[in-house]
């Protein structure tokens, strides 16, 4: 019976040791993005605090990345934020799967929903004991904001120091961080034809609507495929 | 822009929240699960779009479109995120330097 005990107190003690450190090196992956974030939030017009408040209250990369996007073209306020919520869609999903092993209430489910990402989903989801996973969840979370938001505060007081940031090709940077993100979501066929005529839309709009406008319209028509498609029966 | 701010704060909280508040029958449905994992594909991919090819509201062939290209190619190979984002501005700021 001790034995036992000392066995699986021994690998749930390897087990967190793991977790933590996992979810350190998350936390310093992700505030390496959260430097150029906080760089360009600056440079596309908002102030220090509103960077860093997108950080604290909004915390999550894509949907962040998509304000300044938005509103640094020259979009509106609720264009802005409208495409910043629809890119926060999937942490509804993410949400429902860690719901039924996290098992939160009250005061810790309203913290614990500011604390639902990419990250600290997937590694929660990655764990099959149900210890391990609560522990990834908030280890990852909690590791991943405060990096994030660190980062954030460096890369938007260090903006100022930057020279010309077109002449560093900063502007390059923005997309291309959003293809490094969306690249592994591409799996099969049916998902690059989306990505593809999601671009071509948005392009043609570009010269017809207001800026910020076009790049909803086209994450529009993949509501409309996920219906379609679902209906025609073709996966 | 602080508007912005907000409201977009607002908006990606709760759908935090719902998640793990909603019973499980409703976004389990086939075409909310569907939507919701194309949504970000389509998005990201028109963001891109934008910010590559457009200036206003004109299209635009420049040194973004090279760079992009690039960190396309990176990002298809599999390169670490801050590569493929140093590849991209790079390759824009060198072809800004010799035009």
């Amino acid at each position: 019976m001790s034995t036992t005990d000392t066995i699986a107190d021994r690998s749930w003690s390897r087990a967190r040791t793991a977790v933590l450190r996992d979810a350190v090196g998350v936390g310093v992956a992700v505030g390496a993005l959260g430097l150029s974030f906080g760089a360009l939030s600056v440079l596309a017009g908002f102030s220090v605090a509103q960077t860093s408040a997108l950080s604290l209250l909004m915390f999550s990369g894509a949907s962040q990345f998509a304000v300044i996007g938005v509103m640094g073209a020259g979009g509106g306020a609720l264009t802005g934020a409208a495409t910043a919520t629809l890119l926060g869609v999937r942490n509804s999903l993410y949400g429902l799967n860690l719901a039924s092993l996290l098992r939160l209430h009250g005061a810790r489910r309203l913290v614990g929903a500011h604390l639902v990402l990419d990250e600290s989903s997937a590694m929660a989801t990655a764990r099959s004991d149900p210890r391990e996973a609560r522990l990834a969840f908030w280890a990852t979370g909690i590791s991943v904001f405060v990096l994030w938001n660190i980062a954030t505060l460096a890369g938007a007081l260090g903006a100022h120091v930057l020279p010309d940031p077109e002449a560093l090709g900063l502007d390059v940077a923005a997309p291309a961080a959003f293809v490094a993100l969306l690249l592994p979501r591409l799996r099969g066929r049916r998902l690059w034809a989306l990505a593809v005529a999601a671009a071509v839309i948005a392009l043609i709009m570009v010269p017809l609507l207001p800026a910020g406008i076009p790049v909803l319209v086209a994450g529009l028509t993949a509501i409309v495929a996920a219906f379609t498609a679902r209906r025609a029966g073709d996966r | 822009m602080w508007t912005a701010v907000l409201l977009g704060t607002l908006g990606v909280y709760l759908l935090k929240l719902v998640g793990l508040c909603v019973p499980k029958s409703v976004l389990e449905q086939p075409q909310v699960q569907e939507a919701s994992a194309l949504l970000p594909v389509a998005l990201l991919a028109a963001l891109v779009a934008v910010q590559t090819f457009a200036t206003g509201h004109d299209l635009v062939l420049d040194a973004r479109a090279a760079g992009f290209a690039v960190a396309l190619v990176a990002a298809l190979l599999r390169a670490p995120f801050l590569l493929v984002v140093a590849l991209g501005a790079g390759t824009a700021a060198m072809l800004r330097l010799i035009t």
